[in-house]
């Protein structure tokens, strides 16, 4: 314990080294660190958000309205081809995770469950009496699932990308759930609004089989739904809701482009769309099949207006003339650019750290620290004399080694995490106090100085283990269950307790060793 | 420089003497935590509970009444207010919202039109219903796996009446702080989970540098009167103890009084845990070794791996 071999000597001088190394760029700012030579090390600590400010959400994708609209889907579908057909059915509707329909002759029962098989080829089909019920098979619907979340990711990210928002990190949490982390926005408000909406926008002729009144009074004619009208539109002395084919004209998903504009002739705020070919096609056939009658522009199903068709509009491209606040424009002209999400997302957490508190707590914690770090070097040095300075030392290296750990492996350093430096400083001495108390004892046992330091050291090893085992193991632990800053806390505890072990055994023992050697005392100033 | 000795060179306190009196002690604590645990309750913070909470910075103090009545009017449920730190910064605590995620939102709309322009946000966290069951979980979850990791460490390197010894004064450190919890209302939330279970470590540190001791005195003195060893170990190992609580402590007070507000309970929690930590594992988990009938005689495999024993000197 008292013989240290020069390959040792060099490995603990070298991680240290190492540690002022890549500690270093800490100390400057961050333009300063960037501008560093790629060869030399220029990674500073992560800041989490609650230090550096931003926005932290996390959004649930509601996977089951997937389910639910393939199967609305479905419905439409097999309507179309019982109705073609001349098959006579009742009760055909959802029910559940299943879509069920009653023929009415039994003889064509058969009939019907072939065509309706070939509509849809990937379902199940069961036949119970005249009834036939379809579904989707377990591992469809967690493809649809899986399909549904990993497309609303990518569209969150490009409305995300839209706002300007600088690395932004969007990751897939769990089955069904988006973390969105956003440096740097400190009132996601606008962030929220956008991904608060589905955009998925569709055209619809409006049905005229029926009234607007008698759908309100619960008789809406089948294929057709009662939409309410968006609300700014309301208030203007336009119908509240409207009747529109469910059948979808042309969708959404159609568009390649869409730009806030300005009308020409009123100046109101505009959104211009263009199609696809394939879309404008579509619309192109519509419009002139329909000249002077109504369709409706839905978007999350709510009807944005619904204007008269004047003439075909075979361009590809149009206009959408709500009654939008420029600010709406734009976001809806964004909306529909990025594309619209498979499914509604809810937020299920919100963390927001504005710039000023993260700035204070940031501060406040380094101050903390060096205050609790000098009042520590200081009662170190009063309790234990020569010895004690030699802690601090460690103390001081064990510093520099966790600033060069977070640095490294570019950890996210959190306010928890400040309080978890804090407490190994406090912590961190212990193992030197046990090897003293212990050199102590030796000492007083009738030990010469070398053999009462060899003791001390060999002696409380084993305890320094134990005790400190057992703090790693409730850090671990705490770093697999914590979440956000709780983990920061769990990351600079662990890093701590390694990083005060390796100074504390290592380090100080080294130089107690060397001071040995060269003093050669008959006495230890302990 | 001359070196202090805080701790005289060898005290002889009588610990285990004294052990009637510790233990009416911790058992009156630990009631009365879990008294007030029942009849009181934790203060559980939003992580667990789920609501809303804002901070806000005004530009000027003393609208705390003010804003009071125009939050209360929203018809948002409760919503309590209260200074934090200083009188400009006020703490917006809006409770969960009936009908899911989407009513929380419409909360926190409602609070921050309330607000209007003028203030500066700097918090804004709500926890839906579904997230703060989870953390509520997983915090559960730590906290036993946690016990059980340090449990089955001590059972390994130990005898199992220092496991259980240890696990006694583990039990008595978590109890008791919560019941300071429960007692002084402060917000229970995910920072004060971590804090238990970093008093736990603490706790079980200090634990083990004492029945390390305790293990090489009973290896060492085979014949010496168990409660007399005991309180031996207590007092040879007592300089380091107060050494090392006194450096944590000393690095925690700085962070209570400079570490800000955000982070005052966390701290509060700790600088308990360390007082109450070093406490139980001199005056609860050594004395309890006496009732748990530790082996005097062969050594068992639990003890010393990878160490000879040595003989009584």
């Amino acid at each position: 314990m008292v013989y240290f071999s020069k390959w040792k000597v060099l490995f603990v001088l070298g991680v240290v080294a190492l540690g002022l190394i890549f500690a270093a760029p800490n100390l400057f700012s961050e333009k300063v660190a960037d501008a560093v030579p790629d060869f030399l090390p220029h990674e500073q600590v992560n800041l989490g958000l609650d230090l550096q400010g931003g926005s932290h959400l996390l959004l649930e994708v509601d996977v089951k309205s997937v389910l639910r609209e393939r199967l609305t889907a479905v419905v439409e579908s097999a309507r179309a081809v019982l109705r073609r057909e001349r098959i006579r059915y009742s009760g055909l509707g959802v029910r559940g995770d299943t879509v069920s329909v009653s023929i009415r002759e039994a003889a064509k029962v058969e009939n019907a469950r072939q065509l309706i098989l070939a509509a849809q080829q990937n379902m199940q089909l069961a036949v119970a009496g005249n009834q036939i019920i379809l579904s989707f098979s377990e591992d469809a619907i967690k493809e649809q699932a899986r399909a549904a979340v990993e497309q609303s990711i990518e569209i969150v990210r490009r409305r995300i990308d839209e706002t300007g928002t600088r690395e932004p990190t969007i990751q897939q949490q769990g089955d069904d759930r988006i973390l969105l982390q956003l440096p740097g926005v400190d009132d996601p408000e606008r962030v929220k609004r956008l991904l608060g909406r589905t955009a998925k926008m569709t055209f619809h002729l409006l049905d005229n089989n029926g009234s607007v009144e008698e759908a309100r009074r619960g008789r809406v004619p089948p294929g057709a739904m009662l939409l309410p009208a968006e609300a700014s539109s309301r208030s203007q002395g336009q119908p509240s809701h409207y009747l529109v084919r469910r059948r979808v004209a042309v969708g959404g998903d159609r568009l390649v482009d869409s730009q806030p504009s300005f009308d020409s002739q009123t100046n109101a705020p505009v959104v211009n769309f263009r199609f696809d070919t394939l879309g404008a096609k579509k619309f192109g056939d519509i419009t002139a099949r329909n000249v002077g009658r109504p369709f409706a522009v839905v978007l999350d199903k709510e009807v944005i207006t619904a204007p008269v068709i004047r003439e075909p509009i075979l361009g590809g491209s149009g206009q959408i003339s709500g009654n939008f606040t420029t600010q709406q424009a734009q976001e809806l002209a964004l909306l529909l650019r990025a594309g619209a999400l498979p499914a509604p997302l809810t937020i299920l957490e919100e963390r927001t750290v504005g710039p000023g508190l993260g700035a204070d707590s940031i501060a406040a914690g380094k101050f903390a620290s060096i205050v609790g770090m000098v009042l520590v070097v200081i009662f170190m040095a009063i309790s234990y004399g020569l010895f004690g300075l030699f802690a601090d030392v460690a103390l001081i290296a064990n510093m520099i080694l966790i600033l060069a750990a977070l640095s490294v492996l570019q950890a996210t350093l959190t306010l928890p995490g400040i309080a978890g430096i804090v407490l190994t400083i406090g912590m961190a001495v212990d193992a030197n106090v046990l090897v003293f108390e212990r050199i102590r004892e030796e000492v007083r046992a009738g030990r010469t100085p070398i053999s009462a330091i060899d003791a001390g050291y060999s002696r409380a090893i084993t305890t320094i283990i134990d005790a400190n085992l057992t703090t790693l193991i409730a850090s671990t632990i705490l770093f697999f269950f914590g979440s956000g800053p709780i983990k920061g806390f769990a990351v600079t505890l662990t890093i701590g307790i390694i990083t005060s072990l390796f100074t504390a055994i290592m380090l100080t023992r080294l130089l107690v060793v060397a001071w040995l050697r060269r003093k050669r005392p008959t006495e230890l100033p302990l | 420089m001359k070196p202090l000795n805080l701790v005289p060179i060898k005290p002889d306190l009588n610990f285990i003497g004294r052990k009637r009196i510790f233990f009416i002690f911790s058992a009156l604590l630990v009631a009365l935590a879990i008294g007030l645990f029942a009849s009181r309750g934790l203060n559980f913070g939003i992580d667990f509970q789920g609501g809303i909470l804002i901070e806000v910075r005004m530009s000027e103090g003393g609208k705390l009444s003010e804003m009071r009545t125009e939050l209360s009017d929203l018809g948002v449920g409760e919503v309590a207010l209260q200074e934090f730190g200083q009188p400009t910064d006020i703490l917006i605590r809006v409770q969960k919202q009936e009908g899911g995620e989407k009513a929380q939102q419409v909360a926190v709309e409602k609070v921050k039109t309330a607000l209007g322009e003028g203030v500066q946000y700097r918090r804004t966290e709500f926890v839906g219903p579904q997230v703060s069951r989870e953390l509520f979980r997983d915090g559960v979850i730590a906290v036993i796996l946690a016990m059980v990791g340090i449990l089955a460490y001590i059972w390994f390197r130990f005898e199992w009446q220092f496991g259980l010894g240890a696990i006694i004064a583990l039990l008595h450190d978590v109890i008791t702080t919560i019941g300071i919890f429960a007692l002084t209302g402060l917000e229970f939330n995910l920072s004060t989970v971590a804090a238990i279970l970093t008093i736990a470590g603490y706790s079980i540190n200090d634990t083990v540098v004492v029945y390390d001791r305790v293990r090489e005195n009973l290896r060492k003195y085979k014949t010496m009167p168990l409660p007399e060893l005991l309180n031996n170990s207590i007092n040879e190992t007592l300089s380091r103890t107060v050494m090392t609580s006194l450096t944590t402590m000393l690095a925690l007070v700085s962070l209570y009084v400079l570490g800000g507000e955000v982070i005052r309970g966390f701290s509060f929690a700790l600088i308990w845990g360390v007082v109450i930590g070093t406490y139980s594992s001199i005056c609860v988990a050594v004395p309890v070794l006496l009732h748990l009938n530790v082996n005097r005689g062969v050594q068992t495999s639990g003890g010393g791996r990878g160490e000879q024993p040595e003989p009584a000197e």
